[in-house]
């Protein structure tokens, strides 16, 4: 029977440090796909930032955000990476409720949800 | 301008900041926000959405490296991500209500006192302290490798920190930065934690923190892909080059020369934000 290393502290932080730069590399190569196809497309029009518009309703939603990646659109897939880069500290803390369990700290379990909670709340429901 | 020069032109500006950002530990972020609005005339709640998904890469892509030595305080870390987390929101929320000029005030306020605090020699903090019972409940202390062995330290005034931490988080959330200067500040003076342990511990809850206030500014529709792509494509290169090079480079004129320039990015805020150019 393999020996099934004990939790604790240091070993989950280590694989959480893994899990963050993973998303972070992750998030970053799906950026440069779709901004090779956004400039590609776009790059000869003329960039203005000046005047504060807001982005599209599909830009702002995860379900928006989505479609138009299916669509390849090149600020959709921009915008699906920096959503992944979003959820990678989030992925981190529902990481850490697990190693708190494991460990048996009831405490830090609770703690762990409340910050979850706080992220997910303004993910979903934030606007 | 067209799109492709104006990305290339802010992919260079911010991978500067992030190399001079990492290689003085005073972070890419302060700098990004007054450049892409100064010279880049960009909208300030555009720019403070793309300098949060760059605080949240780099944090990130940093923190794997940290955790390999052992500094790092998860308890303390998660505990006081509580109060950032909620004081992001609150933060991220103030920002869809103020005007423009006074987020850029406050910004410049906060740069110029940033560059003060880090120029101040910090006061040798004493963290040979009792354990204090709040904090053993909440199984705070903890203990450093150092070539002598491992050092224990007992951290004190969980409120003081936790309340400190909270505005941390509110700065973030308003002006897109990861406020490492509060959070240590609270780490390091009132709770007394080792600075190392501090600086580590405070890489680690920057992310989370702007995640919190990144999902609200993705929500409100202020991260638009096309300028928060190079901000953070060139942040994320300029700080990883920035971490090979620090041990060989001489950090210390670099510090002085890359204080003052946030000095005069954070005078420039205020003038621009007063005046009502912003």
């Amino acid at each position: 029977m393999a020996v099934i290393p004990k939790w604790t502290d240091q070993r989950v932080e280590q694989v959480v440090g893994n899990l963050l730069r993973t998303g972070v590399t992750i998030s970053a190569a799906i950026v440069l796909i779709g901004a090779s196809i956004y400039l590609t497309r776009h790059g000869m029009a003329s960039a203005d930032y000046r005047v504060f518009q807001g982005e599209p309703n599909d830009l702002r939603t995860v379900h928006g955000i989505i479609q138009r990646s299916i669509h390849l659109s090149g600020r959709g897939i921009i915008q699906l990476g920096l959503l992944l880069l979003i959820a990678t500290p989030v992925a981190r803390v529902a990481f850490a409720v697990y190693g708190f369990a494991a460990e048996g700290d009831r405490l830090y379990v609770g703690f762990t949800l409340i910050v979850l909670a706080v992220l997910l709340y303004s993910l979903v429901g934030g606007s | 301008m067209t799109i492709l020069l104006f990305t290339i032109l802010v992919a260079a500006g911010s991978f500067l900041a992030g190399l001079l950002g990492s290689l003085t530990g005073l972070g890419g972020g302060v700098v990004l926000v007054p450049l892409l609005t100064l010279f880049f005339k960009v909208d300030i709640r555009y720019a403070i959405g793309a300098s949060l998904v760059s605080v949240i890469a780099t944090s990130s892509g940093a923190a794997a490296a940290y955790v390999k030595e052992g500094f790092s305080n998860i308890r303390i870390g998660m505990f006081l991500e509580i109060a950032t987390t909620i004081g992001a929101l609150l933060g991220a929320f103030i920002a869809t209500k103020v005007p423009t000029q006074a987020i850029a005030i406050i910004f410049g306020v906060v740069l110029v006192y940033s560059a003060y605090v880090s120029r101040k020699a910090r006061p040798k903090s004493e963290w040979h302290n009792p354990p204090d019972p709040l904090a053993t409940r909440l199984g705070m202390n903890g203990s450093f490798p150092t070539p002598e062995g491992l050092r224990y330290y007992n951290p004190v005034r969980v409120p003081t920190g936790f309340g400190l931490m909270f505005g941390a988080g509110t700065l973030s959330g308003l002006l897109g930065i990861g406020s490492g200067a509060v959070k240590v500040l609270a780490m390091d003076q009132a709770m007394k934690i080792p600075f190392k342990v501090s600086t580590t511990t405070s890489n680690f809850m920057i992310g989370v923190t702007a995640a919190a206030s990144a999902g609200v500014y993705l929500n409100r529709g202020y991260i638009d892909p096309g300028l928060a792509m190079p901000v953070m494509l060139g942040v994320l290169g300029g700080s990883l080059l920035g971490t090979r090079i620090l041990v060989k480079a001489e950090t210390k004129v670099l510090r002085v020369v890359f204080s003052l320039v946030i000095v005069f990015l954070g005078l420039q805020m205020i003038y621009q934000g007063i005046s009502g150019r912003i």
